[in-house]
């Protein structure tokens, strides 16, 4: 394919004008080639990142140009329970939902790395989740989680009569809590579980031959030769889990608004709340700038602490 | 923890001479089994959502006399009445029109600056490299709103074009890795030869590199098309006026509407929302798998 190519690069070079010339200096083409990207970044990305962290200094509202006030948007926060309450909350659904989706994507990861008929579709249905628009899908839990319509509810009091009454899934805090986080769950199986796959297939059979030879049983098989083979990897989808998991808006948003009495607000929905539909733009952006400090904590705890794993097993970097 | 829970059968019989796991009725239990409920948890979201979109509305909300897993008499209202008497069609223009804006603008900055940093190597260019990818970790949760302040800023507040313009914020990032990647692997030979025979490199570019890389441009493509499409939290806050909402948005605030919900038009208008993405997926859905894992793996 390449080989026809080469054939009309020669006509270029017969007339080569200023401008091809220009664009065939390596400094100026490197700078053009980086433009759209980084411009791009730097405009809506970094000066944003900065501007917020500004923001979080003064008191803009809509509307009014605010003016420095200093630390007092975060003294505020300090004895604010709502922000406590939504501190709480987030560090609580990142856990539970962090440890549901690695537990459950895993097993799901091991599942499908066995061969059968139709793997490939499998594959493909199994994504499904991820793929449709969170909205959409937080949508439909949210009709599953309707407290006199839930299908839930239907299969355990009318069919399996297990219950006498409809459960009230989003009525009262704890349930809807645990309502969200398992709507979080089932969103994020999917990439855990395919991405894990991908790191699963990168293991060489022979690892387990030689262990098989040895006589290693199934679960020491997997605790000495998987596990380990997969800390890498682990570590880099868990460091995006936890980001993206902290940071949740949309499934929040969509089913409960972080009520009943705030009690399911994360820090995001929090700062969307008091920032754009409250137009108070200094105290949502503390509200988001708060969120960073947990962050860089947990990305460098789940990238170090399962990373350092890697090096102490005396493998190489690959 | 659920991880011990996949092998404690193997344990209860580790004699490691014993091949038996690979029976019938073990590979049942240990497979199957686990594997249909997860496809059946997976799934039934969207069972639920589609079988609710065409329900009468008297099966909805009877449980009793109708068997809520099945439609005795399945009709179109709901997806009628959401095509003619609300502005779906205007969303899923907006949606469209801002999915392939952005993925368009995307792909031409993400694809220049993967080139740039892969094969033009300058001094930095790793560095420059980690920088793109460092801005995939910053969450939109943080910078809506001071994205909202520079929309305004920029008179954008209200129009698609902001969004065009912001969802390359997240999706460059994604790209530019993805196409690293893919530009690693074709072989540097061929751009020698083109370079030998007096190709300048934008004619390398697009001639040789671009050609290749073809499967790495449609998986960020796909990449870029679904993200775009899923977004919410930016177009939640940067446009107000009903007509201008993308589909995600525009169901929860303008379908939602007091205390009585239309379950039927709402999930009908999430079905609708889905598909495109659910078609275009599966349209592609190998190199959208390859490029998830690849990206992993880089």
């Amino acid at each position: 394919m390449s080989v026809t190519t080469l054939s009309s690069p020669a006509l270029a070079l017969r007339q080569p004008s200023w401008l091809v010339r220009l664009f065939d200096y390596k400094p100026f083409l490197i700078v053009m080639c980086l433009a759209p990207a980084i411009g791009l970044l730097a405009v809506f990305l970094t000066y944003p990142l900065g501007l917020g962290i500004w923001l979080a200094f003064t008191d803009t509202t809509i509307g009014r140009r605010g003016v420095y006030v200093g630390l007092e948007n975060f003294q505020y926060l300090l004895t604010d329970p709502l922000w406590w309450g939504a501190v709480f909350y987030s560090v609580f659904y990142t856990a539970v939902a962090t440890f549901g989706k690695f537990a459950l994507g895993f097993w799901l990861a091991l599942l499908l790395n066995n061969h059968f008929p139709f793997k490939s579709l499998l594959r493909a249905i199994v994504l499904l989740p991820w793929i449709v628009p969170t909205v959409l899908s937080a949508l439909a839990f949210w009709w599953i989680y309707d407290p006199q319509f839930s299908i839930i509810s239907y299969l355990l009091v009318d069919v399996l009569h297990w219950r006498s009454a409809n459960i009230n899934f989003l009525g009262s805090p704890w349930p809807a809590r645990f309502s969200l986080i398992a709507a979080n769950i089932w969103r994020g199986i999917p990439f855990v579980a395919i991405s894990l796959l991908a790191g699963l297939q990168t293991i060489s059979p022979s690892l387990y031959e030689a262990a098989m030879l040895d006589g290693a049983s199934a679960w020491q098989r997997f605790r000495y030769i998987t596990f380990p083979m997969m800390m890498p990897i682990l570590a880099i989808v868990m460091t995006f889990s936890i980001i993206f998991t902290f940071t949740d808006f949309q499934l929040v948003y969509a089913i409960t608004r972080g009520g009943p009495v705030n009690s399911t607000h994360l820090l995001a929905t929090l700062a969307f709340q008091r920032g754009i539909a409250g137009g108070e733009l200094g105290e949502g952006a503390a509200i988001a700038v708060s969120m960073i400090p947990f962050l860089v904590f947990a990305t460098l705890f789940s990238y170090f602490g399962l990373a350092r794993r890697k090096w102490q097993q005396g493998e190489g970097n690959d | 923890m659920t991880d011990t829970v996949t092998q404690p059968a193997a344990v209860a019989n580790s004699a490691p001479d014993t091949m038996a796991w690979d029976s019938g009725l073990r590979r049942m239990m240990m497979i199957y089994l686990p594997l249909g409920c997860f496809v059946l948890i997976l799934l039934f979201p969207f069972y639920w959502m589609a079988i609710t979109a065409f329900k009468p509305n008297a099966e909805l909300m009877n449980f009793r006399d109708h068997n809520p897993f099945w439609i005795t008499s399945p009709t179109l209202a709901h997806i009628k009445h959401l095509l003619f008497e609300t502005s779906y069609p205007r969303w899923l223009k907006t949606t469209m029109l801002v999915a392939i804006g952005s993925t368009t603008l995307s792909l031409f900055a993400s694809t220049l600056a993967a080139y740039a940093i892969e094969r033009l190597r300058f001094r930095g260019s790793p560095y420059v490299g980690l920088g793109i990818y460092l801005a995939y970790l910053v969450p939109p949760s943080i910078l809506f709103i001071p994205l909202a302040t520079v929309v305004v800023q920029f008179g954008l507040f209200d129009s698609p074009l902001a969004l065009i313009l912001v969802y390359p914020t997240f999706l460059v990032p994604f790209c530019t890795w993805l196409l690293i990647g893919y530009f690693k692997s074709i072989p540097y030979e061929l751009e020698e030869c083109a370079l030998v025979d007096g190709a300048t490199r934008l004619q390398i570019l697009r001639r040789i590199t671009l050609p290749l890389a073809v499967p790495g441009l449609i998986s960020a493509g796909i990449f870029s098309f679904t993200l775009s499409w899923n977004e919410f939290i930016y177009a939640l806050a940067f446009i107000q006026s009903g007509a201008n909402k993308t589909v995600p948005v525009a169901i929860l605030t303008e379908l939602v509407t007091g205390d009585v919900y239309q379950w039927g038009a709402l999930m009908a208008g999430s079905l609708l929302g889905s598909l495109p993405v659910a078609i275009f997926y599966s349209l592609f859905v190998d190199y959208y798998v390859s490029s998830l894992t690849g990206a992993v793996k880089e």
